[in-house]
């Protein structure tokens, strides 16, 4: 088998990459931490945060605060911006150094690029979007969790010799763990070796999203197809509930919406309280997305579309039909509580 | 600068809708099951295949599987690709993401002479996106993930491509050599050239390879090949939903809609 550049007796620890982005902690970061805290919690492992920038070493204490018992920081210039090259490199140095067991990656684009390229740069094994993890009783191995092939099965993937044990993890899967800010943790800065040659690639320009950030959301109001790129109502429900509106793949492909608003397996992950699913077919590609919430309620106008399989309240009705009066409901009801 | 010599990766996969679980063995029925070429892998072929008519050159496309699988090729060297190659060997079965950029580098490296390798940013069915990544680190080139559109500079030996990040994007560029992965929806791939086709199926330069013909260490891929493994299998638990159908009027549905939601009000 292809062998991993240090073996299992070498590596401890549990390692999370807090990815930062301009100076923010990804919120994908904070949730790996909390769910490694749990993990490791009961067993004497070491929960370390690798942050990897330019100045980020303030970012430290809030990953502390959600649970690491060690910060280690590379900060370079030239780790300013992401970069495939300057990453995998800073960070290929830092754990060939270290020798963690595990190390955990939030599933973002830059996440993904970077876990491809370092788990084949360290020769080992990488479990890709994960819907839960869990040490092994016996041996404390990683096992990750993974939706098969039709979102039917769920497949349990370990890596047994290779190190370190590589898994990624999309946002949203886990929750953001309350931060305690009593807690305390080491900050420690390490060397990076990093030359411009090392870098092949320039970034021109960098854009950050608006902002839009569905997987926080409390309520969702979702359209798909049948909506036939009429969010009007959409809009006007979800702002009365004080949520957020999602969409399947169909309105952005469209472009009736941005691809920050796409629920699913290309898109994100949520957890809402409240999930209103109109005119969408729950193809399970979407209903990945979706699943983690409290109560699904489902409008479609086709009475054997199988996201009525995957809803609490059904209705099977022309969803310009029932939004209007459901609208007015809503607002009556909020009357009635005195509104919000 | 010599001819563009652009490589696209295709894999074929289950169409997504036929996909059925067997609710006995919790496997997957593949028996007679249609299959296609990774949504993604046709805008990565038709990003390859403009890319060529812009600035001439030739398409390769490569992709690893079963011998039936050569259909599928056929029918990219129907849409325009000029030569197409399968690595086939039952070695090569059961591979994770690090075995198979193994596999797939080591049959881009025999094919030769590449500058540009196009993948789709992830397949329908394993849906990692680790290939694309992977088949760089092995070739040690730059890669571009999750492009949206991508221009070669003619005369510089270099691409710029528009990478999507979660809600925004950035604009990068690259030397060449380089492998970027290719957004869904990127493009619309166009349709098989009926004239092409008849050729693609009588002479269409179609080479099958096995693990011999490529050079690969016997101990890196496959199953054998595998660092992760497989250590069990459950059926996803339906999350427990009411089902409840309410009905009536909209007015009538509406309203017994919102006495069940009082709670989120
Ligand atoms: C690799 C890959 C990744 C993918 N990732 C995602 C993903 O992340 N997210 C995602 O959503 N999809 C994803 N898809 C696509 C997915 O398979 C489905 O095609 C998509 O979810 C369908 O969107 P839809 O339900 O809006 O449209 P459709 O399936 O066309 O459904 C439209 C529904 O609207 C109903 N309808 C029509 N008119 C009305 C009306 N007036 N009132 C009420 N109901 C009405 C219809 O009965 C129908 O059920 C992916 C596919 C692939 C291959």
């Amino acid at each position: 088998m292809t062998k991993s550049l240090y073996g299992a007796q070498e590596a401890s620890a549990i390692w999370v990459y807090l990815e930062q982005n301009q100076g923010r902690l990804t919120g994908v970061s904070l949730e790996l931490v909390g769910k490694a805290r749990e993990l490791t919690d009961g067993r004497s492992i070491p929960l370390v945060g690798v942050l990897l920038g330019d100045q980020v070493s303030g970012l430290a204490q809030e990953a502390i605060a959600a649970g690491a018992d060690e910060v280690r920081v590379a900060d370079h210039p030239l780790l300013r911006q992401y970069t495939t090259d300057g990453y995998t490199k800073a960070f290929t140095e830092l754990i060939l150094a270290g020798k963690p067991d595990i190390l955990l990656l939030g599933a973002t684009p830059n996440g993904r690029d970077l876990a491809g390229r370092l788990a084949v740069r360290l020769r080992t094994g990488l479990t890709a979007d994960c819907t839960d993890l869990r040490l092994e009783e016996d041996t404390g191995l990683l096992v990750g969790e993974v939706t098969g092939f039709g979102g039917g099965i769920l497949a349990y993937i370990k890596c047994p010799d290779n190190r370190p044990q590589m898994a990624t993890v999309r946002p949203g899967v886990f929750a953001v763990p309350a931060p305690d800010g009593a807690r305390q943790g080491k900050v420690v800065s390490v060397p990076v070796n990093l030359a411009k040659e090392d870098i092949k690639v320039q970034v021109l320009e960098h854009v950050d999203g608006q902002g839009v950030d569905i997987t926080r959301a409390q309520v969702l109001v979702a359209a798909g197809r049948g909506c036939q790129g009429d969010l009007a109502l959409i809009n006007e429900l979800a702002s009365l509930l004080d949520g957020e509106v999602g969409v399947s793949r169909v309105p952005v492909d469209e472009g009736w919406a941005s691809r920050d608003r796409m629920i699913g397996q290309t898109g994100y992950v949520t957890r809402p309280k409240l999930a209103i699913v109109c005119g969408i077919s729950g193809a399970f590609q979407f209903s990945v997305g979706i699943e983690k919430a409290e109560t699904i309620v489902a409008i479609n106008t086709d009475a054997e579309a199988p996201i009525f399989e995957q809803a609490d309240y059904c209705i099977v009705d022309d969803m310009f039909d029932v939004l209007p009066p459901l609208i007015e409901a809503v607002k009556r009801a909020r009357g009635g509580n005195g509104g919000r | 600068m010599r001819p563009l010599h652009i490589i696209a990766c295709v894999k074929v996969v289950p169409k997504p809708e036929e996909i059925r679980v067997d609710s006995e063995t919790w496997t997957i029925q593949r028996d007679g099951v249609r299959s296609e070429i990774n949504p993604p892998d046709m805008n990565a072929l038709e990003m390859a295949l403009a890319l060529k008519e812009q600035h001439g050159g030739r398409v390769t496309v490569v992709a690893m599987g079963p011998p039936t699988f050569v259909l599928y090729l056929r029918l990219a060297l129907a849409m325009g690709a000029d030569e197409a190659y399968l690595l086939s060997d039952r070695a090569f079965a059961g591979a994770d993401t690090l075995a198979t950029s193994y596999t797939l580098a080591q049959g881009i490296r025999k094919i030769g002479d590449y500058d540009l390798i196009l993948c789709g940013e992830e397949s329908s069915d394993g849906a990692t996106a680790q290939v694309p990544p992977g088949i760089a680190e092995w070739l040690n080139t730059a890669q571009i993930t999750y492009a949206e559109d991508l221009e070669v500079l003619p005369g510089s030996g270099m691409v710029k491509a528009r990478r999507e990040l979660t809600g925004g994007y950035e604009v990068i560029q690259a030397p060449l050599p380089c492998v970027a992965s290719v957004k869904a929806g990127a493009n619309e791939p166009r349709f098989m050239d009926m004239e092409r086709k008849a050729w693609a199926e009588a002479e269409g330069p179609l080479t099958v390879w096995t693990a011999t013909d490529i050079d690969v260490d016997p101990e890196m891929i496959g199953l054998p090949g595998s660092p992760t493994i497989v250590d069990g299998v459950a059926q996803a638990e339906a999350s427990e939903r009411k089902r409840e159908f309410l009905a009536g009027t909209p007015e009538e549905q509406a309203q017994a809609l919102v006495e069940r939601l009082r709670a989120y009000l």
